[in-house]
């Protein structure tokens, strides 16, 4: 193990290596560190806030319902005087937890088809058509099959929790790739009768080099934005699922659930819709400007610039 | 290219088929009875008697081929006779649904006003306040007018509309009395005060509906102009001595629109689903609205028929894009 | 019977006494908003609340139930009893007789055939009537003569009043009706949609499931009302938009079902628009204990009588599991004042409401405590109650609702206090009350220890509801799950005093019998009662003559409703 990445470094150190130079693209891109920075805060908050804050977001303090902040609950309570700080950390949990590993399925779906649709011909027909039916599939009915399917099977294998966590990130993510394939297809159909693929063609490159080398990189800038609004569509179908009594048991907190409990005290108590939604957004706010640095700093043309 | 648009079109009916196969089976499968929504004090010996009046009782290959005929045969059939007034359709039995026991087309037909007015103007604004967004936030990347743009189309998107609505409502409706908080669908346009009132009881859904249509869109306009931008085909326009504009909104825009209209095509059957939660929140009560209340029923008939036209619209618009692409991109082919 | 319509009469004059403009349709428009949107005009081929109670502004029954559950008559001229001769001594029939100079909105008069043909419409074999139960036992309904109508029973019925009585059983014309019987029923869609009815309005424009628009029919019996002219009965969104539509933007005048948190409410009424009704029937939330195993690992046995559940089977289990409620924050939480902690079954109408088991209103945690230990139930090292290899661990139910939701949370807290371990679960309601016997998650099947709901009983006689937990009556594979006695009771002693009830006219001996067998369900803790739950509706302040009813349709008197 060291010794490989001993290795790599002493090659590194030579000539400036590619991603050395992608680091330090993005290290100038100003949004792109404050976005990196708050994203890892939120993360370490989330993992190791509950040490730090150590009240149990489900325990019921009936006397301290509706509370507004004090020392005690430094966010206020909620309707049955459970701790809303307690439960933000919680929430981030899962939140984070399901909208990052969802998103990625998603990514990795949506693009493998996409790719594979645009680049090799044959299978582009029946790879779109299985888009359009996934497209056509109404969501609801969808889920409920599915959970009526496979719940007490993972419910019995990985106990309540796991199994439910499994099952929402494969259900969102098995039902959001298609915007994303059918964005990459388009972009790679372009692509592949650009001068620089045809070149790449003519001289014998394998497909699979040329698909990793030359078309992949082309058709990032897409991606990212599918990730970032990725992010944002996992968090919100999650809450919209646990609503529906589809997901994670109710007394389990998350940021889209925290956020739609409190829309009926919007008038009453308007911290209780803030700060979920502040949450949110700023998640989503640091990985899109995240996203926007990457993506500049994995093109050669702006690289240096 | 019109060879190809024939081909699609033709494969598209042996698809379709066999979407609205899986459709039927999923809707089969799924949990849920026509009978739940009624109160706990009907015996289940009655429920039991409503469903076999429902024809639930016969096998589903029977109630799917059943399906088949009403949908493509009768319901033509019924349209031919109420045009031309020849007795074509006899008393061949509509499709029906189970909630209202009234053909599912009619309602449909009667829901689509209202769903087009709202989300069908909310997508036209959305599409038309993105492409200038992205545009500009592109040309005059990481300027104050970029930022601004990144952060609110953002919130747009992270923002759910079960929230922006409602705190809309309570702004609006509720502080300022401005706007009414329920639509009115009998609502008829024939003056100029009736046309204010359209307005004023369009006006939240729309904006609602757009912010969140226009995020979207512009964020894949920004990036797909950026990727263009500093392409090699823009640097030779330029030395070229073209104009600046001709440069941007020709030669850039023009390579750039590929996503967009991928994003733009697969949103524009979603218009025809409506809007599930803008439409239940201002209760607009259009398609989105009549399929959750279908779903939450188990209305299989109606839900199968909107399903499956939203099905062919989304067959459709994606073989459109498609098209689309051969024209932005002239080097793109299909065999 | 007959004061009690003179005295109604004489209440309405009142009313139309006090308000200044007393004719038809001089009050202008009428707003109701139902959030839930009704689909179509017909109760019998739905059955849903929404559809009853908007079809209930047009189609009107024999008799109704007043704001205070008494049966008064409607459409007929008085209420048949054994002691006026209506109703045979042998309690085999009863004949009504339709009030004189009662026309439909078409001009044509009401006649005993129409009400023939009702029960003709409902109990065709093939019509899937959703109202079938109110016919149950009916043997023949013949029209007399033009005003007499006759219903034969197969069974001597001491409470004879289900057909034709209440918003469930109105009359639907003749004439409109008669070539849409039996499997033609839903085909008929212009007679579902604008049934010609002898209430206050008519309808003249219905979309399904989104808007009905109405005007005040003019063959209306009393020349002077309804006061409104037109009405917009509104579906579709949720409570929270109806009650604000009501009670703070004020677009709206009357809104039904405003089952929201009672601190929003409260808040919505603080604006100063309307007034918020409440009003009680016989509807309990309660939870169901499963009395056999739900074991996934027994297959088709599971949640059936073969076999005992573990330890829900033991009576101070169950009890403790009671006695760690408390009912007060519970209710001070979900309903406020539209709701009050029971600890009765049959909690209304007032007289069968049986006092014997209001013990269980004050919280008692350390004796439940008590009540475990005596048991043997002894506390393991983590914390949960084990007794031979047994774990008191609970998967707990119910459908998706946020009252629903925040009960679920405090009570596991609570059970926790008693070394109780609780798995929360909400399932959707379209599945949990959908009956689909595909579906493990509906009510019926109970794969759960304990699982929460409201039920409740339609009319005010609690006969058929008590019925409900006679053994044999539990769903099982065989039956295709579609039983209702949920708990899975069986005790001999308590079919028997079902047996006597059947056979009892008396009204003092059933009401003893309802209280022995609302107290032997209680004392066994069968279910555990917990909310007395209230019909919430909301009103503007300028809409007057509204008499929350919930033992009929909320809009039942809206011919008396006038704008002040």
């Amino acid at each position: 193990m060291t010794d490989i990445t001993q290795s790599k470094l002493e090659q590194q150190s030579k000539p400036r290596s590619q991603w050395l130079d992608v680091w330090d693209q993005f290290s100038t891109h100003k949004g792109a560190l404050a976005g990196a920075g708050f994203f890892l805060f939120v993360l370490l908050a989330v993992i190791f806030g509950p040490y730090v804050w150590a009240i149990d977001p489900q325990y019921i303090d009936i006397r301290a319902r509706n509370e507004g902040m004090s020392l005690a609950h430094p966010l206020g309570t909620d309707q049955l005087g459970r701790d809303t700080l307690a439960r933000l950390i919680r929430g981030g949990q899962t939140s984070m937890a399901v909208g990052l590993t969802a998103m990625l399925l998603s990514l990795v779906v949506g693009t493998l088809i996409g790719v594979l649709a645009g680049y090799v011909r044959w299978l582009d027909g029946p790879l779109m058509r299985l888009t359009d039916l996934f497209l056509a599939l109404p969501l609801l009915p969808l889920l409920l099959v599915i959970i009526m399917l496979f719940r007490e099977t993972l419910r019995s294998a990985l106990g309540p929790e796991a199994g439910i966590f499994l099952l929402m990130v494969f259900v969102i993510g098995i039902t959001s790739w298609m915007q994303t394939a059918r964005i990459v297809r388009g972009d790679v159909l372009s692509l592949k009768e650009r001068e620089f693929v045809l070149a790449a063609v003519s001289i014998g490159t394998p497909g699979r080099r040329i698909i990793l080398r030359h078309i992949l990189p082309n058709v990032l800038s897409p991606i990212m934005v599918s990730a970032t609004l990725g992010i944002a569509n996992a968090i919100i179908t999650e809450s919209a699922l646990s609503f529906l009594g589809l997901g994670f048991p109710s007394d389990f907190p998350t940021w889209g659930r925290l956020l739609f409990d409190a829309i009926d005290y919007l008038q009453q108590d308007p911290g209780r819709v803030l700060w979920p939604g502040l949450a949110i957004s700023l998640t989503v706010l640091s990985v899109n400007y995240m996203g926007d640095g990457l993506r500049d700093a994995l093109d050669p043309r702006i690289r240096g610039r | 290219m019109f060879d190809y648009t024939i081909r699609r079109t033709l494969l598209a009916i042996p698809t379709l088929l066999f979407i609205s196969l899986i459709l039927f089976l999923l809707l089969d499968l799924a949990p849920g009875d026509p009978t739940a929504q009624l109160p706990l004090t009907i015996p289940p010996e009655v429920k039991e008697k409503i469903r076999e009046s429902l024809g639930l009782g016969q096998p589903l290959v029977i109630r799917y081929l059943l399906w088949l005929q009403q949908f493509f045969v009768n319901e033509p059939l019924h349209y031919l006779t109420e045009i031309t007034g020849w007795d074509l359709s006899g008393d061949r039995q509509r499709v029906l649904s189970w909630q209202s026991r009234s053909p599912v087309v009619d309602i449909i037909l009667q829901r689509l006003p209202q769903t087009l007015w709202v989300v069908g103007m909310s997508y036209v604004v959305g599409v038309l306040i993105a492409l200038p967004i992205g545009i500009i936030s592109a040309y005059r990347q990481y300027s104050w007018f970029d930022q601004i743009g990144t952060f609110v189309s953002m919130i747009g998107f992270s923002v759910p509309t079960f929230f922006t609505g409602v705190l809309l409502i309570v702004v609006f409706s509720v502080e300022l009395g401005w706007f009414p908080s329920i639509y009115d669908t009998t609502h008829v346009v024939d003056d100029w005060s009736s046309f204010l009132f359209q307005v004023k009881q369009m006006i939240m859904p729309t904006m609602v509906l757009a912010l969140y249509n226009a995020a979207q869109i512009s964020r894949f306009m920004r990036a797909s102009m950026l990727d263009n931008l500093n392409q090699d085909f823009v640097r030779t326009a330029r030395s070229k001595g073209l104009r600046e504009s001709t440069v941007v909104l020709v030669h850039v825009l023009r390579n750039s629109m590929i996503p967009v209209v991928t994003v733009i095509a697969l949103g524009v059957p979603t218009v025809f689903g409506g809007a599930i939660i803008t439409e239940q929140v201002f209760k607009v009560n259009g398609l989105g609205q009549l399929l959750i209340t279908a779903i939450q029923a188990n209305d299989i008939p109606m839900v199968q028929s909107l399903t499956f036209i939203f099905a062919i619209l989304i067959v459709a618009f994606n073989l459109i894009a498609d098209v689309l692409y051969g024209v932005l991109d002239p080097r793109i082919r299909y065999d | 019977m007959k004061p009690r319509f003179i005295a109604l009469l004489a209440a309405a004059l009142l009313v139309v006494a006090t308000h200044a403009s007393a004719q038809r349709g001089a009050d202008g428009h009428l707003n109701i908003i139902y959030w839930q949107a009704p689909s179509i005009l017909n109760p019998f081929l739905s059955g849903g609340t929404k559809d009853i109670e908007s079809a209930s502004l047009v189609i009107e029954p024999l008799a109704r139930y007043d704001e205070q559950g008494n049966m008064v008559p409607w459409l007929a001229e008085e209420i048949p009893t054994v002691a006026n001769g209506g109703v045979a001594d042998d309690l085999m029939s009863i004949t009504w007789r339709v009030a004189e100079g009662i026309t439909w909105s078409d001009g044509t008069p009401l006649t005993a055939a129409d009400v023939a043909f009702t029960a003709e419409y409902c109990m065709h074999p093939e019509g899937g009537c959703a109202q079938l139960s109110s016919f149950e036992h009916v043997e023949s309904v013949t029209a007399i003569d033009d005003r007499t109508v006759e219903i034969k029973y197969s069974t001597p019925k001491p409470f004879p009043y289900g057909p034709f009585v209440g918003a469930t059983s109105p009359i639907i014309q003749k004439a409109q009706f008669q070539n849409c019987l039996g499997t033609s029923a839903p085909g008929c869609t212009d007679a579902n949609f604008m049934p010609i009815g002898t209430g206050p309005f008519v309808v003249t424009e219905f979309r399904p499931n989104d808007v009905i628009s109405m005007v005040a029919n003019d063959n209306y019996r009393d020349p002077d009302k309804p006061a409104f002219a037109s009405l917009t009965f509104k579906g579709g969104g949720d409570a929270t938009a109806a009650g604000r539509a009501v009670l703070e933007t004020g677009e709206f005048d009357y809104a039904w079902n405003l089952q929201l948190n009672p601190d929003v409410l409260t808040n919505m009424e603080a604006a100063g628009n309307g007034k918020i009704l409440a009003s009680f029937g016989t509807a309990v939330e309660r939870i169901m204990v499963n009395l056999t195993n739900p074991d996934p690992d027994l297959g088709d046995e599971r949640s059936t009588r073969a076999h005992p559940h573990p330890f829900m089977s033991d009576l101070a289990v169950r009890q403790a599991l009671s006695m760690a409620i408390d009912r007060d924050i519970l209710n001070e939480i979900g309903y406020g004042s539209t709701g009050r902690p029971t600890c009765n079954v049959v909690p209304a109408p007032a007289i069968y409401a049986s006092d014997a088991n209001d013990a269980c209103l004050v919280q008692d945690v350390a004796g439940a405590n008590a009540k475990l230990d005596e048991a043997g139930w002894v506390i393991g090292s983590d914390g949960i109650r084990a007794k031979d290899g047994v774990r008191l661990s609970i998967l707990y139910q119910t459908s998706t609702n946020a009252v629903r939701q925040d009960f679920q949370a405090l009570i596991k807290q609570w059970w926790s206090e008693i070394g109780v371990e609780t798995e929360l679960r909400n399932v959707d309601a379209s599945v949990f009350f959908g009956g689909d016997p595909g579906s493990p998650d509906t009510f019926q099947k109970h794969f759960a220890d304990l699982e929460m709901y409201t039920n409740l009983f339609d009319g005010t006689d609690p006969e058929n509801y008590l019925n409900t937990w006679r053994c044999d009556n539990e769903p099982n594979p065989g039956n295709g799950w579609q039983g209702v006695n949920i708990p899975r009771y069986c005790d001999p002693a308590y079919d028997a005093m079902l047996e006597e009830m059947a056979g009892t006219a008396d009204l003092d001996e059933r009401v003893r019998l309802t209280k022995a067998m609302n107290d032997k369900l209680m004392q066994e803790v069968v279910m555990i009662p917990l909310i007395h739950r209230g019909r919430v509706s909301a009103h503007s302040n300028s809409l007057g003559g509204i008499k929350m009813n919930v033992w009929d349709s909320e809009l039942w008197n809206a011919a008396d409703w006038f704008r002040q």
